[in-house]
C-alpha cells in the first residue's frame, strides 16, 4: 500500500466518521428537547463543516480549504454566540 | 447650434428662474424677457435662410440604435409659429411682472412658463415625430403645473387635473399614431413623412393613424367631445390663459394638423373626422359662450370655437383653406391675447369677473375700454381689423365646398358668426351703462408697463386689418409655401373683394348678432340665466368626471376580483401556473429517460439526507418553534455550504458561510419584535374537514411544484454541455480581465454593469428598510422588556450591557472578541486584496468585515459599540455607489465604452511588482456597499430595542465614559 493510496482511504474514513458525526448533530437538532441543545447541535455541526473542508483540502491538495476552513473557524461561533445570546438574554444586541 | 440654442435657451431661463429668491419679481421679469429677446434675436437670425425658402436643420444622435435622431428644423410654417411663441411670450412675460401679486411665489410661475416656452418650441421646432410627442407631452406638463399654479385652490387643482387627463391622453393617441405612421414610412424623420404623403394614404392603417393623431390634435386644441377642459383651465393666472390657453399650447393641436396636412389629408376621412368635430366645437363654442357669467369662461368658449373654426378650414382642406386656417391662427392669437390681458386687468382692477355684476367700466378704465373694445369687435369680424379678414376667408371657404348639396355649411358659419358677435357684445358691455356700485376694489388704469402689450397688440390688429399687404402677407405667404409646396394658391388678402357673397354673410352675421344679442337681453333675461339654454345637458365636465368615476370603480372591483391581500392563494396559483404553463406549451411531459447513476458517493449522500432531514423539520417547526426552525434552517445552510465545498467552488462556499450568519443574526434581531404565541386560543385538536382537504391539496401541489423543478434540474444535467458562454469567460478572465478568478472577473469586469444594477438595488433596500423602521411600533405584548431580562435573581439585569461585557457573564467572551476584531479585519483585507485571482472579493469581504463589526454590537451593546466607533453605513452606501459609478465613468475619459477595465502594472518600492487593474476600485465600492448596507438594516433593527427600552428622562450614557448619546445611525 503507498502513501497516496493510504493517505486517500484514511481520508475517506475520516470523512465518513465526521458525516456520521453530522447525523448525530442533525439528530439531536431535530429532537432537542431544549433550545440549548439545538444551538450546541448547530455549533458542533460547524465545527463538523471546519473538518470537512480541511479534510477535503487534503483529498485534493489545495489550500485554498484550508482557508475556508480558517474563515469557519473565526465567524462561525458568531451564529451560536447570537443564539445564546437570544436564549439568556431574549435579545440580540441590547 | 443656433438652432438648438433656440430650443435650450427657455429651459436653461427656468432652471436659472426656479433658482432665484421668492420675492424676486423684477430679477424674474427681466430674466424672462430677456429670454424672449434672445430667442426672437436667433430667431430673426435664420429668418434670411428660412425666407429663402431652405430648410434649416440640426441633428444629434439621440438612439441611433433605433435610427432616432433628434432633429430641430426650421421652414417657413415653423419659423412664423416660434415667432408667434416668442413676441406673444415676451408681452405675457410684461404683463405678467405686473400682474403677479407680490405674495406669488414667482420663481416658480416663471420656472413653469419659460419651461412651456421652450417645450412649445420644441412641439414646433421638431423635425422628428416621437420627438415631437414628447415636446408635446411637456407642453402638458407645464400647462398641468401652470394651471395647478394656485395649488391651494380647488378649482386650480380640479382644472389642472382635469385638463392633464385629457391633454396627456390624446398625447398617448398621438404617441400611437405617429408609431403607426411611422410603420408605414419607415421613418420617424418629418420631411420623409411628409414626402411619403399618397403612400400613408393608400396603405391599410391610414384610418388608425389618422383617428389617433386626430385624437392627440383634437384633445389639445380643445375640440368637441373634448372641449371641456379648456373653461377649467381658467382657474390658472391671467397670464398663463393668455399664453397657453388661447394663443400658443392650444394651437398646437391644429398646427400639427396643418404640419401633417401634406402627409393625411386629402381624403374623405380626413374631411368627416376633422371637419366634423370642427363644425360641432364651432357653434356649440360660440353659443355657449353667450351665455357664459364669467369673463374668462366668455373668452375660453370663444376660445374654443374660434379653434373649431380653424379646425373645419383645415378639415376642409383645399390648399386655400389652408391658408385661412394659419391666418386665422395668427389673427387669434393677437386678438384673444390681448382680450384675456385686458380681462385680467378688469379682474386686477375691480377685484371680480363676474359679467352680472360688472358696469361702465369706460368711466374708470378708459384707456383699456377702447383696446378691448377694438380687440373685441376683431373677434366679431368687423372690418377694417384682422378677425374680418380671416372670417371672410372662412366664409368663402365654405360657400365653396358647400356648394348645392352641403348648403348647411354656409348656414352654420354665418350662425357661428352670429353667435360670435352676441358674445363680443356681450364682452363690452362691461364697459358702458351705469357704474357699478359696491365691486371689491375701486378701479382705475393699470400701470403703464401692464397695458403695453395689449396696446402693441391692438395695433397689430388694426395694422393688419388695414393694410394687411404689407404686414402680414409676407409672413403667411412664407408659413403657405412651407406648407402647401407647389400646390400654394393665389390669394389676395385685400379688405376690399367688391360686393359678393362672403360679404353679405358677414353684414348678416353682424345684424343678426346685434339683433340676437338685443333680444337674449330684453326677453330671455341673460343676466340671470343659470344655465345655457338647449345645450345644458352636454356637459362634457361631468361626463369626464363620471368617467374617472367609473375608471376608479373598475378598477377596484378589479382588485376586489383578482387581488388578494392573503399569500396563500397568490403561491397557490403563482404554483399552478409554474405547473402547467410548460405543460401546456410542450403539450406533455418531456419522456423520462434514466440516466445510469456514476459514481454514487455514500458520503455526499449522507450530507444531503442531513440537508433534506433539516429543511423538512424546520418546515415542520416553523409554526409554533420559531428559535428551532431557525436552528435547523441554519443546519441546511451549513449543508449546502459543504457541498459547494465538495463539489469544488469554495468562492460560493465562503459567500454562504457569511450569508449564513448575517442572516440568523438578522433573523434573531426580527423574531425578538414577533409577538408570542397564545397558548389559550390553540384551535380545536381535530382540525375540520375543510382544512384537511386544504393542507392536502396545498401538500400535493408542493410535491409536484418540487418534482417539477427536479425533473427540470434532471433535464438541464441529461442535456449535453454545448458550447456555454462559461467556456467564453473562462478562457478570457486572465488574458481580458486580467484575473484568474473567473467568477470574480464576472462580477467585476465582464458583468459589472450588471453588478452595478445590483449593488444599487442593495442600497435602495437598505434604506427603504432603514425607512420603514424609523417609523416601525412594536406590538404592544413584544414592545417590553423580554421576561430574560426582568429575572432578578440574575445578576445581569442589572447591569449595562457594557458592564455584563466588561466584569459580567461575557467577560471571557469579552475579552477574546475584542481581540479577534483586528484578525478579523486583516482577514476581510486579505479576501478583498486576492479576490481578482483567488477566491475571494468585494462581496465576502464586505460581509466579513460587517461580521466582525456586528460581534462587538452583540457583545457589549449598541452604546458601547456607537459611542466608540464612528460608523456611518449611509456615507459607506454612498461612498460604494459613487466609487463604482466614478471607476465606470473613468472609462469614459480614455474614450473606452462605460465600466470598462484597465490594468495596469506598478512597480512599488519593497512590494514589488502590483497588479492593479481598475476593476480593483470597482470591487471596492462593492465592499462599501456591502458593509453599509449589512449594517443599516442590522444596526436599524437593533435600535429598535435601544428606543423600546428609552424610557423619558432616562441617561443614555452607557458607562459613565462621556456623553455618548446612542447615536442616530
Amino acid at each position: 500500500m503507498t502513501t497516496a493510496t493510504l493517505l486517500s482511504a484514511a481520508t475517506l474514513f475520516a470523512l465518513a466518521c465526521v458525516v456520521l458525526a453530522m447525523l448525530l448533530c442533525t439528530l439531536r437538532l431535530m429532537i432537542g428537547p431544549s433550545a440549548q441543545d439545538r444551538v450546541l447541535a448547530l455549533d458542533t455541526l460547524w465545527m463538523c463543516v471546519m473538518v470537512l473542508a480541511l479534510l477535503l483540502g487534503i483529498r485534493h491538495g489545495s489550500q485554498i480549504y484550508f482557508e475556508a476552513a480558517l474563515i469557519i473557524a473565526l465567524l462561525g461561533f458568531v451564529s451560536t454566540i447570537a443564539l445564546a445570546k437570544f436564549l439568556m438574554r431574549g435579545e440580540v444586541i441590547e | 447650434m443656433l438652432l438648438a440654442s433656440l430650443v435650450l435657451l427657455p429651459f436653461l431661463g427656468s432652471v436659472l428662474a426656479a433658482l432665484m429668491p421668492q420675492d424676486a419679481r423684477n430679477r424674474e421679469s427681466w430674466l424672462a424677457i430677456g429670454v424672449a429677446v434672445g430667442g426672437l434675436a436667433i430667431a430673426a437670425a435664420l429668418f434670411p435662410q428660412v425666407a429663402a425658402g431652405e430648410v434649416v436643420r440640426a441633428e444629434f444622435a439621440w438612439l441611433p440604435a433605433e435610427g432616432l435622431d433628434f432633429v430641430l428644423r426650421v421652414d417657413g410654417l415653423a419659423w412664423v409659429f416660434s415667432m408667434l411663441v416668442l413676441a406673444i411670450g415676451l408681452l405675457v412675460v410684461l404683463y405678467a411682472r405686473y400682474y403677479m401679486s407680490p405674495e406669488d411665489p414667482v420663481p416658480r410661475f416663471f420656472a413653469f412658463l419659460l419651461a412651456f416656452m421652450g417645450s412649445m418650441l420644441g412641439v414646433v421646432l421638431s423635425g422628428n415625430l416621437v420627438q415631437l410627442v414628447v415636446f408635446w407631452e411637456l407642453t402638458s406638463l407645464t400647462s398641468f403645473l401652470l394651471i395647478g399654479y394656485w395649488h391651494h385652490r380647488a378649482d386650480a387643482r380640479r382644472g389642472a387635473r382635469m385638463a392633464f387627463t385629457v391633454t396627456a391622453t390624446g398625447g398617448l393617441c398621438l404617441m400611437a399614431g405617429v408609431l403607426v405612421l411611422g410603420h408605414i414610412v419607415g421613418s420617424y424623420d418629418l420631411d420623409v413623412v411628409l414626402a411619403a404623403g399618397d403612400q400613408i394614404r393608400d396603405h391599410e392603417l391610414y384610418l388608425p393613424a389618422l383617428v389617433l393623431v386626430a385624437l392627440g390634435a383634437l384633445t389639445k386644441s380643445a375640440q368637441f367631445p373634448f372641449h371641456f377642459w379648456l373653461p377649467h383651465a381658467m382657474a390658472a393666472p391671467t397670464p398663463v390663459s393668455s399664453y397657453l390657453h388661447s394663443a400658443t399650447m392650444v394651437k398646437a393641436g391644429v398646427f400639427l394638423l396643418v404640419r401633417l396636412w401634406p402627409a393625411l389629408a386629402g381624403t374623405p376621412e380626413w374631411t368627416w373626422i376633422i371637419g366634423g368635430a370642427g363644425v360641432c366645437t364651432l357653434l356649440i363654442g360660440a353659443f355657449v359662450a353667450i351665455f357664459q357669467h364669467d369673463l374668462k369662461g366668455l373668452l375660453a368658449y370663444s376660445t374654443i370655437s374660434h379653434l373649431g373654426l380653424i379646425t373645419v378650414l383645415i378639415g376642409i382642406g383645399t390648399p386655400l383653406a389652408i391658408v385661412a386656417a394659419i391666418f386665422h391662427i395668427l389673427n387669434h392669437a393677437t386678438f384673444k391675447a390681448s382680450l384675456f390681458m385686458a380681462a385680467g386687468i378688469i379682474d386686477h382692477e375691480t377685484g371680480t369677473r363676474d359679467l352680472r355684476v360688472l358696469r361702465g367700466l369706460r368711466h374708470k378704465l378708459p384707456i383699456t375700454a377702447t383696446l378691448a373694445i377694438v380687440a373685441s369687435a376683431a373677434m366679431a369680424g368687423v372690418p377694417l381689423l384682422n378677425g374680418f379678414l380671416s372670417k371672410e376667408m372662412f366664409f368663402a371657404e365654405t360657400l365653396h365646398v358647400g356648394g348645392d348639396r352641403n348648403w348647411w355649411m354656409s348656414y352654420a358659419a354665418v350662425a357661428m358668426g352670429m353667435f360670435s358677435v352676441a358674445y363680443s357684445l356681450r364682452f363690452i358691455s362691461v364697459f358702458f351703462g351705469t357704474p357699478a356700485q359696491g365691486l371689491p376694489r375701486d378701479p382705475h388704469e393699470p400701470p403703464r408697463w401692464m397695458r403695453f402689450p395689449v396696446e402693441l397688440l391692438v395695433l397689430a390688429c388694426l395694422v393688419v386689418g388695414v393694410a394687411p399687404g404689407v404686414s402680414i402677407e409676407p409672413l403667411l405667404h412664407l408659413a403657405v409655401v412651407a406648407t402647401l409646396g407647389e400646390d400654394a394658391p393665389a390669394y389676395d388678402l385685400a379688405v376690399w373683394h367688391g360686393f359678393n357673397l362672403p360679404l353679405l354673410m358677414s353684414v348678416c352675421a353682424l345684424v343678426g348678432g346685434m339683433l340676437l344679442y338685443g333680444v337674449l337681453r330684453r326677453h330671455f333675461d341673460l343676466a340671470r340665466r343659470e344655465r345655457v339654454p338647449l345645450l345644458h345637458r352636454l356637459n362634457g365636465a361631468q361626463a369626464y368626471e363620471t368617467t374617472m368615476l367609473q375608471l376608479t370603480r373598475g378598477a377596484e372591483w378589479l382588485l376586489r376580483r383578482v387581488g388578494t391581500r392573503r399569500l396563500q392563494p397568490q403561491l397557490m396559483l403563482m404554483m399552478l401556473a409554474l405547473l402547467l404553463i410548460p405543460l401546456l406549451l410542450a403539450g406533455a411531459p418531456p419522456a423520462w429517460t434514466v440516466i445510469p447513476v456514476r459514481g454514487f458517493d455514500p458520503i455526499f449522500a449522507g450530507m444531503w439526507l442531513i440537508g433534506a432531514g433539516c429543511a423538512l423539520a424546520a418546515a415542520w417547526m416553523a409554526k409554533y418553534h420559531r428559535l428551532a426552525a431557525l436552528a435547523l434552517v441554519g443546519g441546511t445552510g451549513i449543508v449546502t455550504a459543504a457541498t459547494f465545498l465538495w463539489l469544488s467552488a469554495p468562492d460560493l462556499a465562503l459567500t454562504q458561510l457569511m450569508v449564513e450568519t448575517v442572516t440568523t443574526v438578522l433573523i434573531l434581531l426580527g423574531l425578538r419584535w414577533l409577538p408570542p404565541r397564545i397558548e389559550s386560543i390553540a384551535g380545536p385538536v381535530q382540525p375540520p374537514w375543510q382544512v384537511w382537504t386544504r393542507r392536502t391539496r396545498d401538500l400535493a401541489l408542493a410535491v409536484g411544484g418540487g418534482l417539477a423543478l427536479a425533473a427540470l434540474t434532471h433535464a438541464v444535467l441529461v442535456h449535453p454541455a454545448s458550447d456555454t458562454i462559461a467556456d467564453f469567460f473562462l478562457l478570457n478572465a486572465l488574458g481580458g480581465g486580467g484575473g484568474s478568478n473567473v467568477v470574480n472577473v464576472l462580477l467585476v469586469d465582464f458583468r459589472s454593469f450588471d453588478t452595478l444594477g445590483e449593488i444599487t438595488v442593495l442600497a435602495v433596500v437598505a434604506l427603504t428598510v432603514y425607512a420603514l423602521l424609523r417609523r416601525f411600533r412594536p406590538a404592544p405584548e413584544s414592545a417590553g422588556i423580554p421576561p430574560q431580562q426582568r429575572f432578578e435573581g440574575d445578576p445581569a439585569s442589572r447591569q449595562s450591557p457594557a458592564e455584563q461585557a466588561g466584569s459580567g457573564y461575557l467577560l471571557v467572551p469579552g475579552i477574546y472578541l475584542r481581540l479577534l476584531l483586528p484578525f478579523m479585519g486583516v482577514i476581510a483585507v486579505y479576501f478583498f486584496m486576492r479576490g481578482h485571482n483567488l477566491p475571494g472579493g468585494g462581496f465576502v469581504a464586505g460581509l466579513i468585515f460587517a461580521v466582525a463589526i456586528l460581534v462587538q454590537y452583540m457583545l457589549a451593546g449598541t452604546v458601547w459599540v456607537e459611542s466608540r466607533l464612528n460608523l456611518r453605513p449611509h456615507r459607506w452606501l454612498g461612498f460604494g455607489l459613487l466609487l463604482a459609478c466614478t471607476t465606470g465613468l473613468g472609462a469614459w475619459w480614455f474614450g473606452h465604452p462605460f465600466l470598462t477595465t484597465h490594468t495596469a502594472h506598478v512597480e512599488w518600492p519593497l512590494v514589488g511588482e502590483l497588479h492593479l487593474p481598475s476593476a480593483f476600485v470597482f470591487d471596492l465600492g462593492v465592499f462599501a456597499v456591502v458593509v453599509g448596507t449589512t449594517m443599516l438594516m442590522l444596526v436599524a433593527l437593533a435600535h429598535q430595542s435601544l428606543r423600546a427600552h428609552r424610557h423619558p428622562g432616562e441617561d443614555l450614557t452607557a458607562d459613565g465614559q462621556g456623553g455618548a448619546e446612542g447615536r442616530r445611525i
